[in-house]
């Protein structure tokens, strides 16, 4: 059976799974971080894969440039402001961050 | 098995055995290393559908970058010594996990997608260039946009995180 548009589906299907469990079950916030830009990676793979074998020409790999943009520009952001957290409370436990918890 | 598949199958395996290992490993820098192993497989999926450029942007962008700035503030938070452990909530996130999977799942496999014949490979890189500047249907501007978000986010890291 050769490899066709499902089965890169269903691997990018497991790949979000696992960094959304990961992202809602992590306390480090860095390791949050990390586990959205494997959901982002998912969607990439989805997109290229729409390329290959579906309807979407050329312009799935054009969405999966911007996909990469704006998840380089995220991790830059989400880094500042954890750094900006550990300088004033020095943890990066997403727990212990509750001032505006209501 | 032709040798695509033989390629999908050994960088799948070794794409969600790393994406495990950055869930379940409590060393965070150890989870970093194999988040970068990941970012090198997914670059080799997007070369095995025939998107050249984009393996070659992934490498520069995730293993070069987005990589080496996770690890470097692993490294400058001093909180490595408290591990990476998971909330009160995860049995209840497995659960929507295996809900969500399982859902997707079905909804894939149960879809008839229209048969079309893939797209024989080419280089990618002229053909994205000319539809990104096509000038009927283009996109031209969401490319500016972009440009400013990242403008944006560099002012905006400069003063989160300087010295005031």
């Amino acid at each position: 059976m050769s490899v066709g548009l499902e089965h890169y589906l269903l691997l990018s299907a497991l790949l979000f799974t696992i960094g959304l469990v990961g992202a809602l079950s992590k306390r480090n916030a860095i390791v949050v971080l990390m586990c959205i830009e494997i959901m982002l990676n998912a969607v990439n793979i989805t997109l290229v894969a729409f390329y290959r074998y579906g309807g979407l020409d050329i312009t799935g790999v054009v969405f999966a440039l911007f996909v990469m943009t704006v998840a380089a520009a995220e991790v830059a952001l989400g880094l500042a402001i954890i750094f900006s957290l550990y300088r004033s409370r020095e943890t990066v436990d997403v727990a212990e961050v509750d001032l505006m918890k209501w | 098995m032709d040798f695509h598949a033989v390629a999908f199958y050994a960088l799948g395996a070794v794409l969600i055995g790393s994406a495990l290992a950055v869930v379940l490993l409590n060393n965070v820098f150890r989870a970093g290393l194999f988040l970068v192993l990941a970012f090198f497989a997914v670059a080799g999926l997007f070369v095995s559908l025939g998107a050249d450029f984009l393996g070659a942007v992934q490498v520069l962008i995730y293993v070069g970058a987005i990589g080496v700035l996770l690890l470097l503030s692993i490294m400058l938070t001093r909180d490595v010594h408290h591990g990476s452990p998971g909330n009160r909530l995860w049995p209840g996130v497995v659960l929507l996990g295996a809900l969500l999977l399982g859902s997707i799942s079905y909804a894939v496999l149960n879809t008839p997608w229209a048969a079309k014949a893939p797209v024989t490979p080419s280089p990618t890189t002229a053909a994205l260039g000319s539809r990104i500047f096509d000038l009927q249907g283009g996109f031209i501007l969401p490319l500016e946009i972009a440009a400013l978000v990242l403008l944006a986010v560099v002012i905006g890291a400069i003063v989160l995180v300087g010295e005031e």
